[in-house]
């Protein structure tokens, strides 16, 4: 292809370039925008001045945030969940996926657990039928509300599922005949051979819990026990749909400067996000084509 | 009979793994399902999943005389075709570029940056969203002012709103989307090129014959599974976004349950409202991974 060096070509090039420039752009300006902000101090950021760089530059946003103490809270709040999350959700991944990654010869009822836990990806009983079996479980207010609903993740088990049986055959047969029994060959053999798959997968869970926002809201009565998603979504965007109806309140706002307290807040919620993405990364790209595309 | 206990013994620990699992699914997904029982019934939250009084259709009934619903349906349906075709379109022509770039540093830069949103909650770019449109400090009105144009209220304006959430819904995911385009697009054996290339193709002739005919039938699939969102709105992006002022075209099913129940507590009209959803997504779901199953082949297990 030495010779496809035409004009039309590099014509083509450049505005590929550009035109990736630009939608890499879009998805990164409106993030440098809201840092900006939070760096800068009120004055800059009500006069307007504050577009891609800290103006005025000041930590005073950070110091109010992380002296109010529902935000710290909450924040804990958040830890605990993901590390609960984090130890049941992948035991229980693994505990299910192995079983069901066996074929039908060796497992008979294998085709029928599959079903049992497909159906509930294609139908499920909705938003209030579920809050109704919290509440009558008890479990409003407590921390297991965020916790156990979820703790099956079936999309994440069909993908280990079939990175297990991606393994070579020959290495559980050895096990199983060496008198190795079905939990040890699990534990022993395929847990270490799949630690891509499963490091991928505590990551999906990390970021999802951390994430999680809605169960919050509605299974916890009080806002003390509240995770920092919910926390968050309580204090970025319920306080600005009132804003929007209310235009006396808008310039109340601009005085008091809220919004450099918003963006710091939006900032340290995708902290996490932005530090464990790097190797997000480096794995999901594996975990999505091992899942979805097949022949 | 002895056969039948050995093999019942040899296959004890996969029920033992799988049990845990099933309780949790039993209680906290079954359970629920087995509640939509309260779609038909007078429901009071004091008298348990079955202790209040049966009335049949009548929640529905109600339901469907309400103007709202239909508008709500037609809120639902209208918004996520629209997500649909924009979140099919934008990521197979993303892809078709970066599969064009040459320089191996710039193309992975730039998939780092566009997966990024994909990884952060409706919340987190919630926020920006509503600070990025603002009609009075916006960075959009800022660029609105520099072409001379008036700014908008986007997020207040009935009329904007469902392409708003059209647009910032192929914001968050469309880089995330290609991942499965570029994997095919790898998966095209390079010796067709090189007899298009013999052929006097040129790389605008190359895309058209090889390319595109090669990525076709993820394309299909990805099309295919995408019916059964028919009904998904997205309602962690809509909570996040609307108000009241634009209720009338950005109120869909999931916002509409969650109000008819939390806000004025009918849970058995907010329940029917659901079942009438899972229902419906119940069949688009079968159908479209049948069709899937059918034409290509796909399997989820």
């Amino acid at each position: 292809m030495v010779q496809q060096k035409s004009l039309g070509r590099s014509i083509f090039v450049g505005l590929n370039y550009f035109l990736l420039s630009i939608m890499s752009a879009l998805c990164l300006i409106p993030l440098i925008n809201v840092l900006a902000v939070s760096f800068s101090s009120s004055y800059a950021i009500s006069s307007g001045m504050v577009k891609l760089w800290p103006v005025e530059f000041t930590l005073r946003s950070y110091r109010h945030v992380a002296s109010k103490s529902e935000f710290l809270h909450s924040m804990l709040i958040a830890f605990e969940r993901v590390g609960l999350a984090l130890v049941i959700s992948m035991t229980l991944t693994i505990l299910l996926a192995y079983p069901l990654s066996r074929e039908a010869s060796q497992f008979r009822f294998r085709t029928g657990y599959v079903w049992f836990f497909v159906f509930t990806m294609l139908f499920s009983g909705g938003l209030i039928p579920s809050y109704i079996v919290i509440r009558n479980l008890g479990m409003l207010d407590s921390i297991w509300s965020l916790v156990l609903p979820g703790a099956v993740p079936i999309f994440n088990v069909i993908l280990l599922l079939n990175f297990f049986r991606s393994l070579p055959k020959e290495l559980l047969e050895a096990s199983l005949i060496d008198g190795a029994g079905q939990w040890q060959t699990l534990w022993r053999i395929v847990v270490p051979l799949s630690v891509p798959a499963i490091a991928t997968l505590t990551l999906f869970v990390i970021v999802g819990h951390w994430n999680e926002w809605f169960h919050g809201l509605i299974y916890m009565n009080s806002p003390d026990h509240y995770p920092l998603a919910s926390y968050l979504q309580t204090v970025i965007i319920r306080r600005d749909l009132s804003l929007l109806t209310d235009p006396a309140e808008i310039s109340n706002m601009t005085k008091l400067n809220d919004r450099g307290l918003k963006s710091a807040q939006i900032f340290l919620g995708a902290l996490p996000v932005f530090l464990i993405y790097p190797f997000l990364q480096r794995f999901f790209i594996s975990g999505i084509v091992m899942g979805s595309v097949k022949e | 009979m002895l056969w039948f206990r050995k093999r019942w013994k040899a296959e004890l620990p996969f029920h033992m793994m799988a049990l845990p699992s099933v309780v949790f699914v039993l209680v906290f997904c079954y359970g629920p399902m087995a509640g939509v029982s309260i779609a038909f019934q007078q429901f009071v939250p004091t008298s348990g999943l079955f202790g209040s009084e049966w009335i049949g259709l009548d929640n529905f009934q109600y339901l469907f005389s309400m103007p709202d619903t239909k508008r709500v349906i037609f809120n639902t349906v209208y918004i996520a075709v629209m997500k649909m075709i924009a979140g099919l379109v934008m990521p197979i022509f993303i892809a078709l570029l970066l599969n064009e770039i040459g320089k191996k540093a710039f193309k992975r830069t730039v998939q780092t940056v566009i997966y990024m949103p994909h990884f952060l909650s409706w919340v987190i770019l919630g926020g920006i969203v509503i600070d990025v449109l603002s009609p009075n400090y916006g960075l959009v009105g800022d660029l609105m002012d520099w072409f001379g144009l008036p700014r908008v209220f986007f997020l207040g304006n009935e009329n904007w709103f469902p392409y708003i959430l059209v647009s910032t819904d192929v914001w968050k995911e469309f880089g995330f989307g290609t991942i499965v385009f570029l994997a095919a697009l790898t998966g095209i054996n390079p010796a067709l090129y090189e007899s298009a290339v013999i052929d006097g193709a040129g790389r605008w002739k190359q895309t058209l014959y090889v390319t595109l005919p090669g990525i076709l039938p993820i394309v299909v699939l990805m099309g295919t599974l995408s019916l059964g969102n028919v009904l998904n709105a997205g309602f962690d992006q809509v909570f996040n976004l609307y108000n009241p002022t634009v209720y009338s075209t950005g109120d869909i099913l999931d916002t509409y349950v969650y109000r008819m129940g939390f806000e004025n507590l009918q849970f058995g009209v907010a329940t029917a409202v659901g079942l009438f959803k899972s229902a419906v997504s119940f069949v688009l779901i079968s159908v479209s991974y049948l069709l899937a199953y059918r034409f290509a082949n796909y399997r989820i297990f």
